[in-house]
C-alpha cells in the first residue's frame, strides 16, 4: 500500500490559485477598514482577518489539512501555548487600572 | 521514472532508519512544525511586548504608525503573498516530478523574496533619513518623542528579524534550487521542498501580522 512512493494529496492548482485570490481579498479589506473609525473595533477586525488569512495559509499553503492527527496536534499545541503567554500577560497589564483606594 | 522502488536497498533518497519514504517525509515534516513552534513562541514574546506598550500609549503609537511609508508595506504584503503562492506552486511542481516548473516556482519565490527585501531596504532608508531610528539622532514631535522611540524600536527588531528570517528563507531556497537542479529532487523524493516551503509560509504569516499592527494602526484619524 505505502511503499516506496510518496503517497501525498496533490492539492490541485485551482484551490492554490483560489486560496491566493482570498488572501489578497483579505489584504485589501485590511487596509480598507483601517480607513473607517471603529474605535476599538479597529484592531479587533485587523486581527481577525489576520487571524483568518492565517489559518487559510496553514490549512492550504501548508498542507495542515491533509495532513497526520500528529501533525495538528503540535500545530494547535503550538498556539495553545502562545495564547497562555498572551492570556497570562494581558490578565496582568490590562487589569493594573482596576485598582480602588479606600 | 523509478516507478515503485521498494525496500531499502533500491530507493538512494530513504535514509535507513525510516521503513519507508512516507514514513521519511513525516518525520521531516513533523520535526519542521516542531520547529516553527517555537518560531511561533519567539515571535510571540516581540508581539506580546509591543501590546503592552502599545495598550500603554495607543496615541504615541498611532502617531508613529503615520510615519510609516504604508504604500511600501501593502505592496510587501502582496509581494510575499505572491511568494507564498509560487512556493505552494514549487512543491506542486515537486509532488508531480516536473523539475522545470519546479525550478521557475523557486527561481520566482526567490525574485519575490529579493524584491521584498528590497522594498524593506528603500523603507528603513527612508526611515534613517527622516531621523525615525531610536537613539541620539532621533526627531519626533515632543508629545511623543519618547513613546514613539518604544514603537520605532519594536519596527525595526520585529521587521528586521522578519527579515533576516527571509534571508535565510533565501539561502534555503538557494540550495533548493541546487538540488533541484542536478535532480537530487523526484517525485518519490520532495520533502526538502516541502518543509522548506512550510518555513518559507510561516514567515509570511508572521507578516501577514506585522503588516497591520505597524503600518495601519488609527489610519482614521488625520490624513
Amino acid at each position: 500500500m505505502k511503499s516506496g512512493m510518496q503517497t501525498d494529496h496533490v492539492v490541485p492548482t485551482r484551490t492554490y490559485y483560489a486560496i491566493y485570490a482570498l488572501l489578497l481579498a483579505c489584504t485589501y479589506l485590511t487596509w480598507q477598514v483601517a480607513f473607517f473609525d471603529l474605535g476599538a473595533m479597529n484592531t479587533v477586525a485587523a486581527m481577525t482577518i489576520a487571524v483568518l488569512k492565517a489559518v487559510v495559509v496553514v490549512l492550504f499553503f501548508m498542507h495542515v489539512k491533509y495532513s497526520t492527527r500528529l501533525t495538528w496536534v503540535v500545530v494547535i499545541g503550538g498556539v495553545f501555548w502562545l495564547g497562555i503567554l498572551l492570556v497570562l500577560l494581558f490578565s496582568d497589564y490590562l487589569t493594573r487600572g482596576w485598582r480602588t483606594y479606600g | 521514472m523509478p516507478e515503485t522502488a521498494t525496500g531499502h536497498a533500491h530507493q538512494p533518497a530513504l535514509a535507513h532508519h525510516f521503513d519507508d519514504l512516507a514514513q521519511q517525509k513525516e518525520a521531516a515534516t513533523l520535526g519542521m512544525w516542531v520547529f516553527l513552534v517555537t518560531e511561533v513562541l519567539f515571535f510571540g514574546g516581540l508581539f506580546a511586548t509591543y501590546s503592552v506598550y502599545r495598550s500603554w500609549y495607543p496615541e504615541a503609537f498611532a502617531a508613529a504608525s503615520h510615519e510609516m511609508v504604508v504604500w511600501a508595506g501593502t505592496l510587501n504584503t502582496v509581494v510575499l503573498i505572491t511568494s507564498s503562492l509560487t512556493m505552494a506552486l514549487a512543491v506542486h511542481a515537486a509532488q508531480l516530478g516536473e523539475r522545470r516548473r519546479l525550478l521557475l516556482f523557486l527561481v520566482l519565490t526567490m525574485a519575490l523574496g529579493a524584491a521584498f527585501l528590497g522594498v524593506k531596504a528603500f523603507e528603513y532608508y527612508t526611515e534613517f533619513h527622516e531621523h525615525h531610528v531610536p537613539g541620539i539622532g532621533f526627531q519626533f514631535e515632543a508629545k511623543y518623542f519618547r513613546h514613539a522611540q518604544l514603537f520605532f524600536s519594536l519596527y525595526f527588531v520585529m521587521t528586521g528579524l522578519h527579515a533576516l528570517h527571509m534571508i535565510i528563507g533565501l539561502g534555503v531556497m538557494a540550495v533548493m534550487l541546487w538540488w533541484a537542479w542536478r535532480g537530487t529532487i523526484t517525485r518519490d523524493y520532495y520533502s526538502p521542498i516541502e518543509v522548506s516551503g512550510l518555513y518559507w509560509h510561516f514567515v509570511d504569516i508572521v507578516w501577514i501580522f506585522l503588516f497591520p499592527l505597524l503600518y495601519l494602526i488609527g489610519r482614521h484619524a488625520g490624513a
